[in-house]
């Protein structure tokens, strides 16, 4: 089978792949880079377990080719905290408990991310909808919904001071 | 308000988790997540057919795609005799077949490959050549005379029955019903459904072969019972308790769903074996829908006796119990339809008769929990939907049907007509609870109103009662394995503490929750008791998560084994203050002198001195291990309210509001009981709006992926409205009564209920679940008020 030669920037690093066809990203980024923190939860993209962002876009990975990530930029959940802080997102899924098993968790947070980069003040109808292609078995989402909020509250004060 | 300190954080205190730090960064460590070196990878060949012959099975092209190392069947199996397995309910079922697949989607074959995409290409390339056999699918004509038989491999084997199980008094019940001014009957169906948790199930089998060791890192609810049940099935191979580890690593939801052994685990750990490396199966969604055991399949027929005055005296349900083609629930083994016999749920009735009948049909085995205590979700479902009927039958107020019903408060611990004693209950407070905070008479005059204008409104209750914390060593155990919960704690010099428990988190909290039991038995702050569970080789043998037992067996055991250290800490504290032990007195964190306070000494100074300064005669060390076998089960409750609105043009049930007033006992962690609230609240609607598991004729499986399989989004789930009552179970060391599932249990009949009132008016007196839109608009088109 045809392999790739593929350079895929991944939470600010260069790295580098010679990879299948048919690699799925989501394998790329756990088997090759041992990414694991982006999980699998189906075969039909319905779940967003696998999200993570693209260029700033959430992207489900598991039905995304590591071809098709040559020469873009990849966030995962490892990407989230800088300089040893937690991005207000984390912040909030733990302040509001918006997380139980966890395995939905990355996914979730790297779409309520990518929501806040566009919207700093979402309603609770907005989240809803944003999160809508992420699947979570345990919370019920109440509580992820108010994560988001907090997460939202805290990046604008945080504007606000800077 | 809590007793200790903020710093402490024991019982009562919203404690944020101390398990989330590694979620949010990504480093949970999943089944899936674990790579070993040389570890080889495993997928699974699958029937296409629901019975059949196996006339063949080629390996031949599978064997030279490149990577391809091993195919495994029935035959490679047989040679171990490993190609059958015994369930939990003492049936038996294939881990391959030799003979003839019994659903589709069944395992066939395996395929050994050194990566992912290698075995699935192998996958691709074996062969099978099948016979097609007769599909029996609908339960009602499995049970019929001349249907065929579907066990060929159990010899004399005649039909297709697996047990009959009856519980109460049937000539009572039956006289009760002669008796009766009023009488209601109602056939309801609980259809098959499937846990779905987001991770779904795997392993990777490990097998040592100089030291003969094998670990398994699995998905599993119950490691310890595994443990077992894996050496008295692979004894015979020379697989020996001792050499057997199973470890549980972080689980991505369970539900029940990670409770049985599954053919794939097996056949990975026989390749691990044969072959000498780790081997890992991690089965996708479709295989976890399509084949991993069900829930529910329950077709019931209820009926209640009353007088006019609504006084029940007396309910019989009877019901066929759809088990695909292996009985392998997941129940204490001495009860075949679980704790169904708690169906006369809240009220006191004084004649009641269950029976229930298991039937085998082509489907995938099962009959396990969907986050619920063994069949309860249907027994709740049965008794909430027959009070509603009832209530319509005499026009009266479903609210003053079940006030006028309930077991009063003074009748506690109550014993019910099938045998149960609940330990506590205040039912008419919780419901009153929901009622003011929902606004209930307001909501009927709104609903009057509305019906006036020709809109559609319903308001729906469920007044249920749970049966969780199996359970008594005298009626629970598994596979003669009694079904007690074990804590192991040890003090260390500094003070602080590690805890180990015979149970399996899958998301519940258990390492901030077990934490803060022992931070309130013995004042070491909860940030410094480290929980761990999972791991066979270190954790006491526990019978594990599931059935909201957790907080009620394992919880209590910790407690108890906390309250043991206290005993001896009591000893060292009475050596190091020169005062007898009758003269010292328990303050959360240190033992004071009476009467001389200042004389006192903390935990973390008994705990220093127990390695450095206890008393001649004692042994040295601070640590203490319990197994508790509960005197009785524990009985959470509740009432929900929920208020729908019916769209008249698309039949669509929107939940307008949904109140839910919870008593489990006393609580641990008021910010994860509401999240264990939310979620299963979540669970429950799921079934009653969305999820469901058919097949057609042919035994086709509808609903096999997330195409077609509808769980909740964060659009359809309302935003739910919690509240509660807090009446302690007098039985549990700590008050506690376990919550995990008492949402699963209590929403789908407050909705149904509510869809149920909305049409009442048109003569609709019962729907069954999912009430999907389709199903509605049906009826709104036949009673002629669709848009």
């Amino acid at each position: 089978m045809a392999t790739h030669r593929i350079q895929i920037t991944v939470n600010g690093e260069a790295k580098e792949g010679q990879v299948e066809s048919r690699l799925l990203l989501v394998h790329f980024l756990r088997e090759n880079l041992r990414l694991t923190g982006t999980h699998i939860g189906c075969d039909t993209s319905h779940c967003g377990a696998c999200t993570v962002l693209l260029d700033g876009q959430p992207v489900k990975s598991c039905t995304f080719l590591a071809v098709q990530a040559d020469g873009h930029q990849i966030t995962t959940v490892e990407g989230l905290e800088q300089n040893g802080k937690l991005h207000p997102v984390q912040e909030g899924f733990w302040e509001k408990h918006g997380l139980q098993c966890g395995f939905c968790t990355p996914g979730m947070m790297l779409t309520s991310c990518a929501l806040l980069n566009r919207n700093r003040n979402p309603s609770e109808a907005e989240i809803r909808e944003a999160i809508s292609g992420n699947l979570c078995r345990c919370t019920g989402y109440v509580n992820i919904v108010k994560a988001v909020q907090y997460a939202a509250e805290k990046l604008q004060k945080e504007e606000a001071h800077a | 308000m809590p007793k200790t300190s903020a710093e402490v954080q024991g019982m009562g205190h919203s404690m944020k988790r101390k398990e989330d730090p590694r979620f949010l960064r990504g480093k949970g460590n999943y089944v899936d997540d674990v790579q070993l070196p040389g570890m080889l990878h495993m997928d699974i060949v699958r029937s296409p057919f629901a019975h059949a012959k196996i006339k063949s099975i080629k390996t031949e092209a599978a064997l030279k795609v490149p990577g391809v190392l091993a195919v495994i069947t029935g035959e490679t199996l047989a040679k171990y005799n490993l190609h059958w397995m015994p369930t939990l309910m003492s049936d038996t079922q294939m881990v391959l077949p030799v003979e003839k697949v019994m659903y589709q989607s069944q395992e066939v074959a395996a395929v050994i490959a050194t990566d992912r995409y290698a075995a699935a290409d192998g996958v691709e390339a074996v062969e099978v050549e099948y016979d097609p056999l007769p599909v029996v699918i609908d339960p009602w004509e499995a049970i019929k005379p001349g249907a065929p038989v579907l066990r060929t491999d159990k010899k004399g084997k005649e039909d297709n029955k697996i047990f009959h199980w009856e519980v109460g008094d049937r000539s009572g019940t039956d006289k009760a019903f002669k008796d009766a001014e009023v009488t209601v009957k109602q056939d309801i169906y609980l259809p098959r459904i499937h846990v779905a948790s987001i991770e779904t199930c795997g392993c990777v089998a490990d097998f040592d072969k100089v030291n003969g060791k094998l670990t398994v890192y699995m998905t599993t609810q119950a490691p310890h019972a595994i443990r077992t049940v894996f050496a008295l099935v692979a004894g015979h191979v020379g697989l020996s308790e001792e050499k057997i580890r199973i470890i549980a690593p972080d689980i991505g939801g369970g539900f029940g769903g990670k409770v049985p052994v599954y053919p794939g685990y097996v056949i990975a750990v026989a390749a691990s074996v044969v072959i000498g490396k780790p081997v890992k199966w991690v089965e996708d969604r479709m295989e976890n829908l399509q084949a991993d055991s069900f829930a529910r399949d329950y077709h019931m027929t209820a009926e209640l006796a009353a007088k006019k005055d609504g006084t029940i005296t007396a309910l019989r349900i009877k019901t066929l119990a759809d088990h695909g083609y292996a009985d392998a629930a997941a129940n204490p083994s001495k009860f075949p339809a679980g704790l169904f016999s708690v169906c006369t749920g809240s009220y006191d009735v004084k004649k009641a008769f269950a029976e229930v009948d298991g039937v085998y049909t082509n489907k995938p085995p099962g009959g396990i929990a969907y986050r619920c205590s063994f069949r309860v979700t249907e027994a709740a479902h049965a008794i909430e939907r027959i009070t509603d009927v009832l209530a319509q039958e005499l026009k009266m107020d479903p609210a003053d049907l079940r006030m006028k019903n309930f077991i009063k408060k003074e009748q506690f611990p109550y014993k019910a007509a099938l045998g149960w004693e609940y330990d506590s209950g205040d039912y008419h407070a919780a419901l009153k609870k929901a009622m003011d905070k929902i606004g209930y008479a307001e909501l009927r005059k709104e609903q009057a109103e509305k019906r006036a204008r020709g809109e559609l409104m319903g308001i729906g209750i469920c007044s249920f009662t749970e049966i969780v914390g199996a359970g008594p060593s005298k009626h629970f155990d598994i596979l003669g394995i009694k079904m007690f919960d074990s804590a192991e704690i040890r003090v260390h010099p500094t003070g602080k503490a590690i805890a180990r428990f015979g149970t399996k988190s899958q998301g519940q909290g258990h390492e901030t929750t077990y934490a803060q039991i022992v931070a309130e038995e013995l004042g070491i702050p909860a940030a410094h008791v480290q929980v761990e569970e999972g791991d066979t080789d270190t954790a006491p043998y526990g019978l594990g998560t599931y059935a909201s037992r957790s907080t009620p067996v394992a919880g209590a055991a910790g407690a108890l084994a906390a309250r043991k250290i206290r005993e001896k800490a009591k000893k060292i504290a009475a050596h190091l203050l020169e005062a007898s032990e009758e003269d010292l007195v328990w303050e959360t964190g240190k033992f004071s002198v009476k009467g001389a306070p200042g004389r006192s000494k903390t935990i973390q100074e008994i705990a220093f001195a127990a390695y450095t300064n206890h008393p001649q005669g004692m042994e040295a060390g601070l640590e203490a291990i319990s197994y508790y076998d509960p005197p009785n089960l524990t009985f959470p409750f509740g009432s929900y309210i929920c208020v729908v609105d019916i769209d008249r043009g698309t039949g669509m049930v929107k939940i307008r509001r949904f109140v839910a007033v919870d008593d489990c006992g006393n609580i641990i962690n008021p910010m994860i009981v509401d999240g264990q609230i939310h979620g299963g609240l979540t669970m429950g609607m799921a079934p009653a709006l969305l999820e469901e598991i058919t097949y057609d004729e042919s035994g086709n499986i509808q609903g096999g992926s997330f195409m077609d399989y509808l769980v909740p989004t964060s659009m359809e789930t309302p935003s739910w409205e919690l509240d509660k009552t807090t009446t302690p179970s007098p039985h549990h060391p700590f008050g506690a009564k376990g919550v995990g599932e008492s949402a699963t249990v209590g929403a789908p009949p407050a909705i149904a209920n509510a869809v149920v009132d909305a049409l009442s008016h048109l003569g609709v007196k019962h729907i069954d679940i999912p009430i999907t839109p389709e199903k509605v608009w049906k009826i709104l088109k036949e009673k002629g008020v669709a848009e």
